[in-house]
């Protein structure tokens, strides 16, 4: 049975060929970057997520193409009038050649989605995704914004502890500046998805899940939880803002001080805090919203936790967001 | 009233001494333990469990409305599930040999109410699985119209009125979600499975046909389960049931954990007891090399079900014991982590998927071959495949906790392995582009099918690579993308795979042809309408929209509406399907033939239904079932039948060399089998 040397296998690699120099190009050039989140996003990502999805969805075109013209021609070249009598084909088993060959392309090609996502991965700054309370892929910039997002049934707050721990439902944060959100929960598992920079992070209540990413533009970003949370799951969203540093340290500065009063009723500022399942110790003694693991007991407090860069204080971050500010 | 039912004195006489034996008493047949006694023992055994649950936790439980104790829900569902086993007679067997009494032999089933007992014929079983399943799929199909109507624009864009309110929409898509992973899990393992796996390996009998009814009655109970939770206030937790929430839920979660752990317990028994069946009840000469594809599969799908089940009873009796003793294995402040439930559930989970996903492999490859007229391509391959497939799926869980906040070093590994496993999957499209080569192609409905599951399963498992890349997966991870990823998997490759199965194996089953007219239409319909639901779901979940929300952004509108509507046409594809099943098998039935595909599988050279004791003596297998086109006179096995004209089997004079065979062939004369042929 020769089954290599054939016409149909010199039309089919040309309709092939033909296609995925077509398609391929057409996806790189002019669809590639206006997948989400991407240029349709107000605020671009600075992880690789959106070249990744290019990378991949030109790796799987060919593939799928590939598929669906064999079966295709198939189909046309080879199917039998409705009511021809039953025949059967040739008795072709298998092929050695043919299925070790294809073995060691489909590895290949797996070994090059495997090797490129990793790399993507760990290039920067763990593409966005929660990575845990000691996270292993950190960004390059030595300054990094520590801000808290903390999950509850059903909304979403956010504490800025290099400005004194106050805590807002506005979540602001500047661009060219690497963040660190440091997500955590009250209650049951949240997920903080801040879909246009390209972070996503469970927020699980007891746990610091550390996620970065670094904003290069101005603009608005949507945030849903994308995880099963409750009857209000689905409302629980909220819009943040991409604003130049200077804008965000007047706003912060301000925020600091106008919430201050507000501040000292809060539990003092802990990467983690106890749910409050027990009844009654939904307030501590001093009026505490909800109870504190104290900094010296938390497990992650003074853990290598974030290599030690969420501990900047406000000076230190200072001369990065913005010049000019007290 | 007969002449001798009126004369008890002449009856007396003409009949031997009463029977001593229970098992001698002849009863009407609805007498019996069946269905009906099986309902009201179950009834029963929920209000002892209720009453006795609120009995034990009266001092402290002060709940607000009386079905919002745990306790008392956990109670009356373990004792109405006993009631259920107890009533169909599930329970006669062990409870006799327990007792040391002679076991009462089961009912000889004859007629219509055998589908309503306690049976040992695996044929019954598959039928009762057959019509189960589909209660199933149709009331996870109803919900998921629930769902769909929810999502229409007018509905669920921000800030409109929605139809349903958060709660009850919840509770439609954890019941949904629940019910449908129930069904995908039995879905071919139970009704194919069961029915043909005997069938093809020359068995008369499953290796535990007490265990295989069993299964089958306690798969049931999880529909009941998932029902009554509605009775409960329903669930709020989404089929993963994930922890903190699963703990802070109604009572209604604690119908999912007795119902899922039930039916977990009946796929572990159906599990091994097709593994056991494959392996020992082979008929003679039926070596490995010789299985069926489809029995293949099962082999590998009993593995998963017999190895990852059990993870998932665990899992749900910690989390009924986190709920009604107060433990704390999911409760992060008392020593617990809600990791555990995730780590424990996904660690059942992912093996699950390829519960679901190998049994329509088996039928596609069976199906390839009988309508390509052609063997399987790369048969070693493709057994090989399967397994590698279920040893690779127990090392692919933590991909559904990428950002979970578990320890990010492990990533790349999960990513790996993940993409690793798209390679023993891949073969599948191996086996069909090898098979397809200058094949005979015959349309027939069941072949439409498979090639749809193929086109499904291509997008299905290209875009699980996307999914399992970390960076790709930030953006799209609990997104719609992931659920327009499984439903081209769960739906478009294994529910389209089965309804292949199901027209080309109805005949077999049944005794009767399905409408062909009708099927067209059916899988036209299914085929169009499905893509057009799933896909535009994909964007959607690239745009932004999370999973299990009621609400979304106002651009997103349309391809919610496109996707709505289809599914509401989608659903009457169903119809279509319900339509021409009671047609062609009750009101209008024709009579099938025993082999109407010219198939030489075993289980088409036998008559249509399958006989009682399906081969009059155990066959001697001759040959592979896929020797289309390599001579005509070795037939798949040696029945025994005395059959005038047919040659008796002859090795020699049959196999010519594979290369010397015409590639176009004779026409196809091996009557061994075909009625009237």
């Amino acid at each position: 049975m020769a089954v290599t040397s054939n016409r149909h296998w010199r039309r089919l690699l040309l309709i092939w060929l033909v296609l995925s120099a077509v398609i391929d190009p057409i996806f790189w050039f002019f669809v590639g970057d206006k997948i989400p989140p991407g240029a349709l996003s107000e605020s671009n990502v600075a992880n690789g997520a959106t070249f990744d999805a290019k990378v991949l969805s030109v790796t799987a075109i060919p593939v799928v193409i590939a598929v669906l013209v064999y079966g295709a021609y198939a189909l046309i070249v080879w199917r039998q009038p409705k009511g021809a009598p039953l025949t059967d084909g040739p008795p072709l088993r298998g092929h050695a050649g043919i299925q070790w060959a294809w073995l060691g392309v489909t590895t290949a090609i797996v070994l090059w989605v495997f090797t490129f996502g990793t790399y993507e991965l760990v290039q920067p700054e763990g593409a966005g995704g929660g990575e845990g309370p000691n996270p292993v892929w950190t960004p390059t910039s030595n300054t990094v914004l520590p801000v808290q997002v903390i999950g509850q049934q059903w909304y979403w707050t956010f504490r800025y502890p290099t400005f004194g721990g106050f805590e807002t439902s506005a979540l602001v944060v500047p661009d060219h500046t690497a963040i660190a959100f440091h997500v955590t929960s009250l209650d049951v598992i949240h997920d903080f998805w801040a879909y246009q920079i390209g972070v996503k992070a469970d927020a699980n209540p007891g746990s610091d899940n550390i996620a970065y990413a670094t904003p290069t533009r101005t603009g608005s970003f949507t945030v849903r939880c994308d995880e099963l949370c409750g009857i209000w799951h689905g409302a629980m969203y909220t819009t943040g803002k991409v604003v130049s540093k200077t804008d965000f340290e007047q706003w912060a500065t301000a925020s600091e001080r106008k919430l201050a009063p507000l501040t000292k009723t809060l539990p003092k500022f802990s990467w983690v805090y106890v749910p409050s399942a027990n009844p009654g110790a939904a307030f501590a003694a001093d009026g505490s919203r909800y109870p504190v693991i104290s900094p010296s007991l938390s497990p992650n407090s003074d853990s290598p936790a974030s290599g030690g860069k969420d501990s900047f204080s406000k000076e230190e971050i200072a001369p990065y967001l913005g010049e000019g500010q007290p | 009233m007969t002449l001798e039912a009126a004369r008890p004195a002449d009856v007396g006489h003409a009949t031997p001494p009463p029977p001593l034996s229970v098992a001698t008493r002849r009863r009407p047949a609805w007498m019996g333990q069946h269905v009906g006694t099986a309902l009201v023992l179950m009834v029963g055994g929920y209000a002892l469990g209720h009453w006795a649950g609120n009995l034990i936790t009266g001092s402290y439980s002060a709940p607000y409305f009386v079905f919002q104790n745990d306790a008392a829900a956990f109670l009356g569902l373990l004792f109405g599930i006993l009631g259920w086993l107890t009533g169909i007679g599930a329970l006669n067997y062990p409870a006799a040999k327990l007792l040391g009494r002679e076991p009462t032999p089961e009912d000889p089933s004859e007629g219509w109410i055998r589908y309503f007992k306690f049976t040992v014929d695996h044929k019954v079983v598959g039928l009762q699985y057959l019509v189960g399943v589909l209660i199933f799929l149709f009331t996870g199909g109803l919900l998921a119209m629930g769902i769909r109507t929810e999502l229409l624009s007018f509905s669920g864009t921000a800030g409109s009125s929605p139809i349903f309110n958060p709660d009850a929409y919840l509770q439609i898509v954890s019941a949904h979600g629940t019910i449908m992973m129930m069904m995908a899990s039995s879905l071919v393992v139970g009704p194919l499975g069961n029915y043909l796996v005997p069938l093809m390996i020359g068995s008369r009998k499953m290796a535990f046909p007490r265990v295989e009814a069993a299964s089958f009655w306690a798969f049931m109970t999880g529909l009941v389960c998932i029902l009554a939770s509605f009775g409960f206030g329903g669930f709020d937790t989404g089929w993963t049931g994930y922890a903190p929430l699963q703990t802070q839920d109604k009572a209604g979660i604690d119908c999912y954990l007795v119902g899922f752990a039930i039916v977990g317990t009946g796929m572990v028994l159906a599990g091994f007891n097709i593994a056991a069946t494959i392996i020992n009840n082979r008929a003679p000469g039926l070596t490995w090399g010789r299985l069926p594809i489809f029995v293949w599969s099962m082999l590998a799908t009993t593995s998963l079900l017999t190895l990852a089940t059990p993870v998932l009873f665990v899992a749900c009796l910690f989390g009924g014991l986190d709920r009604v003793a107060e433990t704390a294995f999911y409760v992060n402040e008392h020593g617990g982590s809600s990791f555990l439930w995730e780590n424990l559930f996904w660690f059942f989970g992912h093996p699950e998927v390829y519960i679901m996903a190998l049994p329509g492999f088996g039928i596609v490859a069976e199906l390839l071959s009988t309508f390509c007229r052609k063997p399987v391509f790369a048969y070693r391959f493709s057994a090989a495949g399967m397994i590698g497939v279920a040893l690779l799926s127990f090392f692919v869980w933590q991909h559904h906790l990428f950002q979970s906040g578990i320890d990010p070093d492990m990533r790349p590994l999960f990513m790996l392995t993940t993409e690793l496993i798209s390679i023993p999957t891949g073969l599948i499209y191996l086996i069909a582009m090898g098979t397809l080569w200058k094949a005979k192609i015959r349309f027939e409905v069941p072949m439409l099918f498979a090639l749809a599951m193929f086109f499904n399963f291509l997008i299905g498992g290209m875009t699980g690579v996307f999914l399992s890349d970390v960076p790709v997966d930030v953006t799209l991870h609990g997104s719609f993308f992931v659920l327009a990823h499984f439903h081209y998997t769960i739906m478009g490759g294994l529910v389209f795979a089965f309804f292949g199965g199901l027209y080309y194996w109805i005949p077999k089953m049944t005794g009767h042809m399905l409408n062909e007219r009708l099927a067209k239409i059916h899988f036209w319909m299914m085929f169009v309408f499905f893509n057009l639901t799933f896909f535009p779901l994909f964007i959607v979940g690239f745009l932004g929209q999370p999973r299990r929300v009621f609400e979304y952004a106002h651009n997103l509108g349309t391809l919610n509406d496109i996707a709505s509507v289809s599914a509401y046409l989608l659903a009457t594809s169903f119809l279509v399907f319900v339509a021409n099943f009671v047609w062609s098998v009750f009101v209008d039935p024709k009579p099938a033939p025993a082999n109407p595909w010219g198939s030489l599988g075993l289980e088409w050279q036998i008559a249509s239904p399958a006989p009682p004791d399906n081969f009059d003596r155990i066959p001697i297998v001759l040959n592979d079932p896929y020797h289309y086109g390599e001579g005509h006179r070795v037939p798949v096995a040696d029945l025994g039948l005395v059959r005038a004209g047919a040659a008796p089997p002859a090795r020699a004079s049959a196999e010519s060399p594979a290369g010397a065979s015409p590639s176009d062939g004779g026409t196809w004369s091996d009557d061994g089998g075909r009625a009237g042929g």
